[in-house]
């Protein structure tokens, strides 16, 4: 199934609107050959729609999309040789798996013992060989979205587009499937564009991630940048749970509530900002311990035990809430504060993140 | 950057793509359409102006002051209107403990029984209407057997007359009334009626307050449908009214057909229609046109 | 759902049984006394019959005006069928597919064949085809007959679309196939059973119709309704009672078939 390089994705100036509500605006959007880049985003963010405008689904009202530099949004779906992946996988309930499989073969003129070949190939790289004789209804939930993803790489194309395609399916099989994914794009090197509104999926699968905002690409980057450097705080409250503090900077220090801080911010912000603070990313600190760089002063609201981790809530002095996490191993556990009691957070300065203050609502 | 000189060039043609392609699918129903429309838009449009021309064929209203003027006319809509609305009466009297029946009935013996009551739709109305005939005429089967049973000692005149008429017109309209109301009461949650009984509700009572409310827009929907058929009922009254009834439908055909008064044919003709469309209309004002169309389908 | 009745006493509930009973023979037995008349040895049409015989099945079968009417209802409906069919499964699958919510006045189109009084059918149908040259042909007596059976074939057509998955056509198209293909491949299979259900609504439609044949078949090409019905104005023809049986037969059958159809699939 190895074939050509995959082709690069371009979108410029991809633009829709459904009567005066705007569901793309002017979005622009590089994808490299071969990469797996996710759209995440909140519903009716307009990651499915701008999907289906690579798909050919939706006709945008402007704007360009090539593929590895042909111009394609006038050409329609079925000759745009991609594979896709639906939601709640679409399998043909009146054919059996191979003819599903062999389905897109068929249509391109491919008989007999090549098709043959190439459905037990696919089937294979799904882990589903000798399935091919299977009628769907007796596949489970998990066989299903194997068989729509061998449908959809059978006729070996060089772009895969995946549409929330493990969303149907309980967590555990879920988590297994993300890794499947991964392993199917390394063999097959495909420029893969998947889309999903569920961010832990999104950091497992992807070269780089592109988060939509109402319509606007927020940020496009590799998992771990995104992360720890999202660019608004949009991205940092979509992305893993945060908490924000509003800073100021004074005589070129940054403060917070008259208390400074050492902060790891770029020079070129100024005036208020968001300080990021992530739930794993504070620590609580022992009586004994000597001041830490920055320390936020606070009482235990409560204590919330989750199993692998413990949430421990603080009113922080200065009024605002924070989560921190804290390991459940004994000796973590021992450390924590009892409800009601003060309690002191540190913040590495490696770990501080400072945002642009845009206003927008927590 | 050259991008975005392709987002420009590319809107027109893109707005051309979406038009074309709407008004490809759009054109899918074009056969249909142009079918209904070259046999029942434009022949009826021109029943209507035919209506409003008289003999001459200058513009007048003559055939409509006929219509009200002759008492033959008067007698014909006035008759058509008993009849429709005692056969409509008739279908609700009798369709509705069968549907409620029914209803009561585990869903398998229901739906046996509801083939019985389909059957009228998959057998003509001219075999039906025979068996009509066979039955109630003079040495008819009902007369034979009433007599031998001595219920009555001469045969009675039940077929060619206002009799033999309703009862081939309930016969024909009941599928079209029990089929909606007994969607409508397998629709009603029981435990609404459970919940009356535990508020204290006798068994009458739960029927009245809860059951008939909930069960009635499928019965309207149905009697609305019986009412409408009934007005441009042609056959039934053909058939079993032996010539002495005549509803407009008859009355159309006989102008058209022996008279070639298309002038008077055509006036009936557009009551008739804007009387069944006054009558659609303000049931769907009323109801909502989905419901009154998804009450018999399939 | 239980059976217990939650209205009334025993005796209502008794009463109310028979009733029901007796309204559901009313609608059955009249179609079905014909059937075992029709073998009657006598003129005159007994219940039960004294003496059986296939006289009247002989009368019919013997006659040459029957049999042409016979082929010309029979050739109507089933080209009715291939009219009705393809246009009203069409005009659904294009309404549904374009996805136009806001275009109502096609499906009101569409259905108004079904609650326009059939005799102003009849006789517009009549005024047109005198200009057309239609009068007593079978094409015009096809159009006409599609023209009554399309709303029904578009509301089981749209009923059958609208509860089939259409991501499955937009799979289709992202494998490779055009509309027409993945409509062909994918959606035709998995609803031909209603499309088969229309059909048989469309071949009824035609085949029992009785006005608008009334006035625009004759002749040569004149339906067996139409006969049946000019016959009948004279005399009840025991012939009828054997031509009526012919005719429950075939509508049962169809019926029955599609019925076998459903329950196949499953």
């Amino acid at each position: 199934m190895a074939a050509d390089a995959a082709p690069p994705i371009a979108v410029r100036g991809i633009g829709k609107r459904y009567g005066s509500v705007v569901a793309l605006d002017d979005v622009d959007l590089d994808i490299r050959g071969g990469e797996f880049v996710t759209l995440l985003g909140p519903s009716g963010s307009g990651k499915t729609t701008l999907l289906m405008v690579i798909a050919g689904f939706i006709r945008p009202g402007h704007g360009s999309l090539t593929f590895g530099g042909a111009e394609m949004v006038r050409v329609p779906p079925h000759r745009r040789n991609l594979g896709m992946v639906f939601q709640n996988h679409a399998l043909f309930p009146h054919m059996d798996v191979a003819g599903n499989v062999g389905f897109p073969l068929r249509l391109r003129g491919v008989k007999g013992r090549e098709a043959a070949a190439r459905i037990a190939q696919a089937l294979d790289l799904v882990r589903l060989g000798g399935f091919g004789a299977r009628r769907i209804g007796e596949l489970s939930g998990g066989q299903r979205q194997r068989v729509a993803i061998a449908r959809a790489i059978v006729f070996a194309p060089r772009i895969l587009l995946m549409d929330e395609p493990l969303s149907a399916l309980d967590k555990q099989l879920r988590e297994q499937m993300q890794i499947e994914l991964r392993r199917l794009h390394g063999m097959l090197g495909m420029t893969t564009v998947c889309v999903t509104h569920d961010q832990r999926e999104a950091l497992t699968m992807s070269d780089r991630i592109a988060v939509i905002e109402r319509g606007r690409i927020a940020q496009v980057d590799p998992p771990q940048r995104l992360y720890e450097h999202p660019a608004t705080r949009f991205v940092a409250s979509f992305i893993g749970e945060s908490a924000f503090l509003r800073v100021t900077k004074q005589d070129g220090f940054w403060s917070l509530a008259g208390r400074r801080l050492h902060l790891a911010a770029p020079a070129d912000l100024s005036g208020p900002c968001l300080l990021m603070l992530r739930p794993e990313r504070l620590r609580i600190l022992a009586a004994s311990d000597a001041a830490e760089v920055n320390v936020l002063e606070g009482i235990v609201e409560d204590v919330v035990y989750q199993g692998e981790s413990v949430l421990v809530q603080v009113a922080l002095a200065e009024g605002s809430r924070v989560g921190v996490r804290a390991g459940s191993a004994s000796g973590a556990m021992a450390a924590i504060p009892p409800r009601g009691a003060p309690v002191r957070l540190a913040l590495d300065r490696a770990d501080t993140v400072l945002l642009a203050d845009d206003g927008g609502a927590s | 950057m050259s991008g975005r000189a392709a987002a420009a060039a590319n809107r027109a043609a893109l707005l051309r793509d979406a038009r074309r392609e709407r008004m490809r699918l759009f054109g899918l129903g074009t056969p249909a359409l142009l079918l209904v429309i070259v046999l029942m838009v434009i022949p009826v449009g021109w029943l209507f102006w035919l209506s409003a021309l008289a003999d001459d064929g200058s513009l007048s209203a003559v055939n409509y002051l006929r219509l009200v003027a002759l008492p033959s006319y008067r007698r014909i809509l006035l008759a058509t209107f008993e009849i429709s609305a005692a056969a409509t009466v008739l279908c609700v009297a009798l369709g509705y403990p069968l549907a409620y029946t029914l209803s009561l009935l585990p869903e398998r013996l229901a739906n046996l029984c509801l083939l019985g009551v389909l059957m009228p739709f998959w057998t003509s109305i001219l075999v039906r209407t025979y068996a009509w005939l066979v039955l109630l005429q003079r040495h008819g089967l009902v007369n034979e057997w009433g007599m031998r049973l001595g219920l009555w000692q001469r045969p009675l005149e039940l077929v060619h007359d206002v009799t033999g008429t309703l009862i081939g017109l309930v016969h024909i309209m009941l599928p079209f009334l029990v089929l909606p109301a007994y969607g409508s009461m397998r629709a009603v949650d029981r435990e609404c009626l459970r919940a009356a009984a535990s508020l204290g509700a006798a068994p009458m009572q739960a029927f009245w307050r809860v059951f008939l409310p909930l069960s009635l827009p499928g019965v309207l929907a149905g009697a609305l449908m019986v009412f409408i058929l009934c007005l441009g009922s042609f056959v039934t009254p053909a058939m079993l009214g032996g010539g002495k009834v005549i509803m407009v439908a008859n009355a159309i055909a006989t102008d058209v057909q022996i008279f070639y008064n298309w002038g008077a044919a055509s006036a009936l003709g557009a009551v008739l229609l804007v009387l069944t469309g006054a009558i659609l209309w303000a049931a769907a004002r009323l109801a909502g046109s989905e419901r009154l169309f998804g009450g018999h389908g399939g | 759902m239980s059976g217990h009745d939650p209205h009334a006493g025993h005796a209502g509930r008794l009463w109310r049984y028979v009733l029901s009973g007796c309204v559901l023979a009313f609608l059955v037995l009249p179609t079905l006394i014909v059937v075992p008349m029709s073998f009657s040895a006598s003129q005159y049409l007994e219940f039960p019959p004294q003496h059986w015989s296939l006289r009247w099945y002989a009368a019919y079968a013997g006659s040459a005006e029957w049999r042409r009417a016979t082929a010309t209802s029979l050739k109507a409906a089933g080209l009715t069928v291939l009219v009705a069919t393809p246009l009203g499964t069409l005009a659904a699958y294009g309404l549904i597919a374009a996805g136009v919510r806001r275009a109502r006045a096609v499906p009101a189109l569409l259905l108004a064949p079904l609650v326009v009084p059939v005799i102003l059918v009849g006789i517009g149908v009549f005024y047109v085809y005198v200009r057309l040259g239609l009068v007593n042909t079978l094409a015009g007596l096809v159009a006409a007959h599609s023209m009554l059976a399309l709303p029904l074939v578009f509301l089981v057509a749209k009923s059958a679309l609208e509860g089939f998955d259409l991501t499955q056509e937009t799979v289709a198209r992202s494998l490779g196939a055009t509309r027409l293909r993945a409509f062909l491949l994918v959606t035709l299979p998995q609803i031909r059973f209603a499309i088969a259900t229309a059909g048989v609504l469309a071949f009824l439609t035609s085949f029992d119709e009785v006005v608008v044949a009334m006035f625009v078949s004759g002749g040569d090409n004149a339906t067996l309704t139409r006969a049946m019905f000019d016959a009948l104005r004279d005399q009840i023809d025991p012939t009828i009672a054997a031509i009526s049986t012919v005719m429950v037969a075939v509508s049962s059958l169809l019926v029955l078939l599609v019925q076998a159809l459903g329950r196949a699939r499953r």
